[in-house]
Formats: C-alpha cells, sequence, structure tokens
C-alpha cells in the first residue's frame, strides 16, 4: 500500500463573524486508497490527540449522492476530478510532496459556519419558491395512465441526478445557482406531469435566486467542468427558454 | 413477562386495513389546524409523513441533523422499490408480495403489517410518478422494472442506480411546497436528544442546536420518529456517517420498548474493507446481481487472476446451492454462503476476505452499452474507490452491515407503547420480520410516511383528551437541563482516546461475536466487552472544543455514548433468542445444510425490551406472532 505525504492548507474560520484565515497542516502517510475525507479524519484524529480543535468540514453519505459534502481543492470545487465528489476523490490522484488549499465553497450566498462549512440554505429557499409538482397524497392517477418516451425520462433523470451540493455556485465567477435552478426547472418540465406549474415555477425559481443573491449566468460555463454528476448546461438553456416562455406568454408573472 | 396488544384488526387479512381505515375516529379539516405534529428525520419515511400531514392541514415541525432535508440516508438507496403492480404479466399480486415478504423475513414479521404494505406498495408507485420520480421507462413510455432477491417476479421499479435519491426528491419537494404555505415548520441541523412526556404522553423533543449548541425545546400533540436504523454502532457499516440510534435510544430510556435489536442485516454486496482508516463501507446494490454472477475459485489457496481461472476451476456457489433462486437469493442468505466460502480459504483478493461478483456473461450477452444503461453509476463508483474496471474484470465484493430490521416496537397503527409516540420506516421493527428483501426498504418507508400516519395519527388525535403543554412546563426544563449536564459531563472528562478510537473498537467487538453468525460464548463475552468498553468511555473518551457552537465530534460522543449503551441491549436479545432465524444465526441452530434453523414453538414472537433503569436488566416482553395465511415451513430457496 502506497503512501505520500502532503502539506494541507486548510481555512479556519470559528464563526461567520470571524474573519478566518489559511492554517497549515501536515498530513503524513496517507494511504493512497483512502478518500479525501478520510485524509481529513486522519488529520482530525492527530489534531484531537494534540489538544486542538479538529476541523469542521460537512459529510454524510460519503458514496457521492447526499451532496453534503464539498470543498474547493487547489481552486476547484470537490478537486481536480470530473464527476467527483469530494467523499469520491481518492488520494491516489495526489503526488507525495503535494501542497493542497483547501477552502469553504465562496458565494455570497452561502456564509461561511465554521471552516469548510458553509450554510447552503438559500438553495432549499429556491426550492420552496417552486421546485415540485403540487401532487396531494392519494390524488394521484394510475402511474401507467401517461406512457412518457424513454428518451424524455431519460433527459428528466440526467436534470434530476443533481444532488444540491452547491458546486456550480461556488465554481461560477458571479456564484449563480442557473446550473441548480435549471436543472430542477428541466427535470419537473419535461415530465407531463410537471407541465401544468411550469411557467409559474421557472418564474419563481429565478426570482428567488435573484433574492438570495446568486448571481446571473454569462455562459462561463465553469459550473458544468465542476459538478461532480456532470450536468449538462443544456438545461440552463431549457430554463432560459421555459423563463421567455413564461414571461411573455403566460399569465403567470 | 407482560404479552403486548398489536391491535391488529379483526376480519380476513385482505380487508383489515381498509375495515380499520374506516373504524379510525376523523379529526375535521377545520380542527386538523389546531393539532401540532413533531416529525424527526426526513428521509423518505419522515419526509413523505411531514408532507402528507402538513397537506391535510396538521401543523408540522419537522427536524434533521443534516444542513437540509434532501439529505437523509434514504437517498443513498441505489437499486428499487418493490410494488405489485404485475405490470410484467409475469404472476404477481399482493398476495405474492406479501408472501415473499413473510417467508423472506423468515417468519418473524407481523401478517397484517406486511399485507397492508403490499396493498399500499401500489399507491405509493403512483404516488411517486405523479411527484415527478422519473422512473426508468420502456420504449413505448410505461414503466420499466427488474429483479430483486428472494423472488421470483420482477416488480422492482427504480430510477438507474439512483432510485432512493429520486423517491426522496419527491418527498423533498413535497416538503418544499408545503415549507411554502408555512405547514411544515423546517429545523435542520438539529438533534433530537430527548423526548419529553406529560401525563404518560408523548408530547414534545429536546433537541442541541448543532450550529449554536443551544438546547431547544419543542411542543407537539404527537411525536413521530422517522430516525432510520442503528447499522452504524458496528462503526463500519453502508450507513451515512451520522446515522445513528441516539433519538430512538432516548425513547427507550423514555419507556418505548426496543423490539428485535439483535435483527441486522448485512448485505451480501459490498466493496470489501481494505484499511484501518476506513470510515464507512460502499454498498454495490443487490440489483447488480440481476446481471452478475457470484463466483469463487473451486480450490483453496488458488490465487490465479479472476481472468485466468478456467469455468472448470471455478465454483458459482449460490447457483450451484440454489439453483430456482441462483445469484438472487436473499441476503441473510447470499451473505452466510459468501462468508462460508470465505472460511473454506477460497476468498479472494489480499485479505481472502471477498468474493467474485462477474459481469462478463452480461456484457457478452446483452453489450457493454446495456449493462452501462443499467449500472453505469454504481461501475463508476466501484471503479472510483477501487481503482479497477469491473466493465474488465470482475468486482470484488463482501459482506457488510446495511440495514437493521429491530427497532422501537410499534402497533398495528405504528404508535409505540408510549401514547402520541409513533415511528416509521427503519426506526420501527414491524414489516421485515429478520429479514428484510430487497427493494423493500423504500416502500416501508413510503408506505408508513404517505399512507398509514396521515390516517392512523388522526384516530389517535381525535380519540385523546390532550391538554395545552408549554415549553416552559416542568418536563421540558428538567429534561433539557439532563441533556445539558450529559453534554457538559461529555466535554469534561478530558481523556485521552478519540471518539472514533471508541467507536471502531465497540463497532470490532460486535462485528466478531454479533455479527454474520453468532455463538452463547462469544455473545457472553462481547457483553463484558462492551460493559467494560462503555466504563473507559466515560473516564477517558477526548472530546475537543466547546458546547456552544458547531462541534462534530462532541455529536458524535453523545451518539456513541448511546451506541455503548444500545450494544449491549442487541447483544443481550441475540442471547435470549435461542433460534436462528434470517440474520440472527446462532451456530448452535442449523440445518445439517447450514441453514438458519427456527425454533417456532419457542420462539415465534417478537422480543420487545424495556427499560428499567441504567444498571438493572432490561426486561424482555413477547408479541406472540401467528401465521394464519403464510404457513411456517423451513425456508428453502433450492
Amino acid at each position: 500500500m502506497a503512501t505520500i505525504d502532503l502539506t494541507l492548507k486548510i481555512w479556519r474560520q470559528n464563526s461567520p463573524r470571524d474573519k478566518g484565515r489559511f492554517e497549515t497542516l501536515a498530513a503524513r502517510g496517507i494511504s493512497t486508497d483512502m478518500s479525501f475525507l478520510e485524509m481529513l479524519d486522519v488529520v482530525n484524529e492527530q489534531l484531537t490527540l494534540d489538544g486542538r480543535e479538529p476541523i469542521c468540514f460537512d459529510h454524510d453519505c460519503r458514496e457521492g449522492i447526499c451532496g453534503m459534502c464539498g470543498a474547493v481543492i487547489n481552486g476547484r470545487p470537490h478537486g481536480p476530478q470530473r464527476g467527483t465528489t469530494l467523499c469520491q476523490l481518492h488520494m491516489r490522484h495526489f503526488a507525495d510532496g503535494d501542497t493542497l488549499a483547501i477552502e469553504p465553497f465562496r458565494a455570497r450566498a452561502f456564509k461561511v459556519v465554521k471552516d469548510l462549512v458553509v450554510d447552503r440554505s438559500a438553495l432549499d429557499k429556491v426550492m420552496v419558491a417552486g421546485g415540485y409538482i403540487a401532487a396531494n397524497t392519494g390524488s394521484a392517477p394510475e402511474a401507467n395512465a401517461t406512457p412518457i418516451a424513454a428518451a424524455t425520462a431519460e433527459l428528466a433523470m440526467d436534470a434530476a441526478a443533481c444532488i444540491g451540493c452547491g458546486a456550480c455556485v461556488a465554481a461560477c465567477p458571479n456564484a449563480s445557482a442557473m446550473l441548480f435552478v435549471g436543472a430542477k426547472v428541466s427535470h419537473l418540465g419535461l415530465l407531463p406531469q410537471g407541465r401544468p406549474e411550469a411557467a409559474r415555477r421557472v418564474l419563481a425559481m429565478v426570482r428567488e435566486a435573484d433574492r438570495q443573491g446568486f448571481g446571473n449566468c454569462t455562459n462561463v460555463t465553469e459550473c458544468e467542468v465542476e459538478c461532480p454528476k456532470e450536468i449538462s448546461i443544456a438545461n440552463i438553456a431549457r430554463m432560459n427558454r421555459e423563463f421567455l416562455k413564461a414571461a411573455i406568454a403566460s399569465r403567470e408573472r | 413477562m407482560t404479552k403486548l396488544d398489536a391491535k391488529i384488526p379483526g376480519g380476513p387479512i385482505e380487508s383489515k386495513w381498509e375495515r380499520h381505515r374506516f373504524d379510525l375516529k376523523l379529526v375535521n379539516p377545520a380542527n386538523k389546524r389546531k393539532f401540532n405534529a413533531i416529525v424527526v428525520g426526513t428521509g423518505l419515511a419522515g419526509g413523505s409523513a411531514a408532507a402528507s400531514l402538513a397537506e391535510l392541514g396538521y401543523n408540522v415541525k419537522a427536524f434533521c441533523f443534516q444542513d437540509t432535508p434532501r439529505r437523509a440516508h434514504s437517498i443513498a438507496a441505489q437499486g428499487g422499490i418493490n410494488a405489485a403492480k404485475n405490470y410484467q404479466n409475469d404472476g404477481d399480486s399482493v398476495w405474492r408480495l406479501f408472501y415473499d415478504t413473510v417467508k423472506g423475513g423468515d417468519f418473524r414479521a407481523r401478517e397484517a403489517n406486511v399485507h397492508r404494505l403490499a396493498e399500499l406498495s401500489v399507491n405509493i408507485i403512483d404516488q411517486c410518478v405523479a411527484a415527478g420520480v422519473p422512473f426508468a421507462r420502456e420504449y413505448g413510455g410505461l414503466l420499466a422494472n427488474r429483479s430483486f432477491g428472494g423472488a421470483q417476479v420482477s416488480r422492482t421499479f427504480y430510477a438507474r442506480g439512483q432510485t432512493g435519491q429520486q423517491l426522496l426528491l419527491g418527498c423533498y419537494s413535497a416538503m418544499c411546497r408545503q415549507i411554502g404555505t408555512g405547514k411544515i415548520k423546517m429545523f435542520p441541523r438539529r438533534e433530537m436528544l430527548d423526548l419529553v412526556m406529560v401525563d404518560g404522553r408523548a408530547r414534545g423533543i429536546v433537541v442541541r442546536n448543532l450550529i449554536s449548541g443551544e438546547i431547544e425545546r419543542h411542543t407537539g400533540d404527537a411525536v413521530v420518529l422517522c430516525t432510520g436504523g442503528y447499522g452504524n454502532v458496528f462503526f463500519l457499516s453502508t450507513n451515512a456517517m451520522g446515522c445513528n440510534v441516539t433519538a430512538a435510544w432516548r425513547c427507550y430510556k423514555r419507556g418505548a420498548y426496543f423490539a428485535n435489536p439483535c435483527f441486522t442485516q448485512i448485505h451480501p454486496t459490498c466493496i470489501p474493507v481494505h484499511g484501518t482508516y476506513q470510515s464507512k463501507l460502499t454498498l454495490m446494490s443487490e440489483s447488480l446481481r440481476n446481471d452478475g454472477r457470484v463466483w469463487v475459485p473451486k480450490n483453496p489457496g488458488d490465487k490465479r487472476a479472476p481472468g485466468e481461472i478456467p469455468e472448470s476451476d471455478r465454483d458459482y456457489y449460490l447457483e450451484r446451492r440454489y439453483p430456482s433462486f441462483g445469484n438472487l437469493v436473499p441476503r441473510d442468505v447470499a451473505s452466510r454462503a459468501a462468508k462460508a466460502v470465505c472460511d473454506e480459504g477460497r476468498g479472494v483478493g489480499d485479505t481472502g476476505l471477498a468474493v467474485y461478483l462477474d459481469f462478463a456473461d452480461a456484457i457478452a450477452r446483452d453489450g457493454r452499452a446495456t449493462i452501462e444503461r443499467k449500472y453505469g453509476n454504481l461501475f463508476a463508483m466501484y471503479e472510483k474507490i477501487t481503482d479497477e474496471d469491473p466493465y474488465r474484470q470482475p468486482m470484488r465484493i463482501f459482506p457488510a452491515v446495511h440495514y437493521t430490521m429491530g427497532g422501537l416496537w410499534v402497533d398495528y397503527n405504528l404508535m409505540s407503547n408510549i401514547d402520541g409516540l409513533f415511528v416509521l420506516g427503519e426506526a420501527n421493527f414491524s414489516d421485515h420480520g429478520a429479514n428484510r428483501l430487497g427493494a423493500s426498504a423504500l416502500m416501508q418507508g413510503l408506505a408508513d410516511g404517505y399512507f398509514v400516519i396521515p390516517y392512523t395519527i388522526g384516530g389517535y388525535l381525535a380519540g385523546t383528551p390532550l391538554s395545552p403543554v408549554s415549553e416552559d412546563d416542568a418536563p421540558f426544563m428538567d429534561s433539557a437541563r439532563q441533556v445539558t449536564e450529559r453534554t457538559q459531563r461529555l466535554l469534561s472528562i478530558k481523556g485521552h482516546r478519540t471518539v472514533d478510537d471508541f467507536h471502531r473498537e465497540l463497532g470490532s467487538i460486535l462485528w466478531d461475536y454479533c455479527g454474520m453468525s453468532r455463538n452463547n460464548d462469544g455473545l457472553a463475552k462481547a457483553r463484558e466487552m462492551i460493559r467494560d468498553l462503555r466504563a473507559q468511555y466515560w473516564q477517558n473518551v477526548l472530546v475537543p472544543g466547546r458546547g456552544d457552537d458547531l462541534n462534530q465530534s462532541l455529536e458524535r460522543a453523545g451518539r456513541v455514548a448511546d451506541f455503548l449503551e444500545f450494544a449491549e441491549l442487541m447483544v443481550e436479545d441475540a442471547l435470549a433468542r435461542q433460534e436462528s432465524c434470517g440474520g440472527h444465526f446462532n451456530e448452535k441452530f442449523q440445518t445439517a445444510e447450514h441453514e438458519a434453523m427456527r425454533d417456532d414453538e419457542n420462539f415465534c414472537h417478537v422480543a420487545a425490551w424495556e427499560h428499567t433503569g441504567d444498571g438493572s436488566a432490561p426486561q424482555r416482553h413477547t408479541e406472540p406472532l401467528a401465521f394464519e395465511h403464510v404457513h411456517l415451513t423451513q425456508r428453502s430457496y433450492k
């Protein structure tokens, strides 16, 4: 089993009001089979035994699906591997002697809570504004009553794969959440059951994203590059069409 | 020893639920807004319950420890959700799903609950599709199915390898809508640390705000606990890092009975352990057994690469031992079979603790594109973790702790023995007996939350006189004080071992003595080891930081403290159940072919444990199980 030694320049910040600073820590004897978060676990165990406070970071499933983890590694959300969450990034992708700068996701809408932990509740607020199909429990028709072409269902599934981690926001120079919004608008809007609310949904979600302090999309496409689920920016284009249609031709405002 | 009353309605099993729904009292629409329900946990059970109760008009306060409800661990379920739609015209029915589930659970589940679950399964699919869940479809646009273990029909609905995620996003979006209307008040980053009882009824909870460290008191007319399973007691499991037993354990210590804690599921297809630093294990969905073939070398010590081992030197042991179910035998059977071949020295990989799951035949038959469409994300995940390409060489897999069938005891209404405390999903015990079939956890979570609790909570609220309570009342203040003291105590020990260090040791005790295979001597030994470890914990644990801000070590310390108590009950339950059934395999009780041998004469019951005070032995109660429709037989998958 190969091991490597690393130097970590890691962001430490005690609270939202604290200014924060980089701290340099050594990570020694790291197995290349470890995940990035397991590497942080090892560092944290040592910090604890040394009587220091371990690094706070969000994480839960460690299978790349819950969307809770995430940090910026050498300038890239979730690190250098395409289509990979931080918990699924393995240390074999780093070399002995590397220095890693580790920072929280930064955006106006995401305030730092502590160390690498940020508050992403703004994304929930965008969902609350309209990211749903109103279908009260019990009122559903028989599931096979409305056939949906496999290709359409696959496109909806591509968009629905978004894990809501916020990497797209952290990657975007405008701190825009349009890939997140576009994915949800596409997922629900592509399905026939999502059409009745489509106009209202897109207007409400975009408006709420603005209100939460997310920037606008200027087609930089960094979001698509960094998205751990490789959500396509075609979803933003679809959202824009949906938005125009809603703003011009619908009765919704 | 008291006999527990499950309040199962009378009459034919097919119409019990229908009649019971009619018999349950109703809360009229205008009165529903006067009631407050607390829902703890926002996975499939909690999310669907919170949304459905809010739609009915109840005021819901929902709690989760993650930063948003969309992250609950249901999200990680991969393979699918069962429903008796019989879309494949292959002989499925509500009755068959009921039968398969009772048999799959090795006759330790409650027939009436399981039948209701099978009935509701069809409504769940309708509801999910209406909410926008993008299930896999055939080219013509109708819903697709695949097969799962323990069944000979195709009844599993799926969304690639992300079924749990898509179902949870359905619940989460329904919750979002109700948060928008103000009917759900969402409290993320809160951990439930106590249940508050007033006049013998559940009337609220005490939680820690994980960001500010504040201990908060919340009142309600009923508490709905949807806090998942306790698999993380083993330290290494497929559960998310945050999954814990604390909420359920705090209820147990307030008087709720804990049922069948020794029923844990070891899932056969997980990525094997590869280092001491490892923080969790990753499941490879059971759906892979639709197309993957499980094998090991025929001869012990055969160290050749898998590609160099000819067919004649391979043992496809599941297909050999169980010709009719083959690779799709239930999980407990598949896991024990894997352990058996590894014990014979035929395990593969560096550790010898792995078997092959091979897709070569499927890729040759269906083409790589088809396999990629079905399992692409799972193959990618496997490659990320192991750095091996499963399209080119077989996966190496080994059993790992995955799900817990035991949980808080509930009656037919999903209410615990404490009035007003309802328990849904994996946190309760009722539907899976001693072994859960694949793709049934999602089904149960959603059945409980969408279609059971909306009725049964009304029956309780309409029929119970509830006096007003305030969060400043003595029981709330007392509980908050106790929670604060406990937190302070953990911080003040300042010992020499980290929380994870203790947790890892606890896990290895349980894995060795209360895992896939158990025996009386080992269990008795484990009980002593757990007691010792717990005593050491309270003298020597090192919890850094403070109590008044985000302190993840402190969060873990509280959870592990509860695991250390819970583990003893688990072992106690395993010792008391002197038979083998499903996931509980006591070596003393096995057939000549090494299958689990039940003792229906003495153990055809649910064991429900009552807390009798710290340091005093818990009391074992039983609920007898009657099998009137599925005859008690030795399970056979041959």
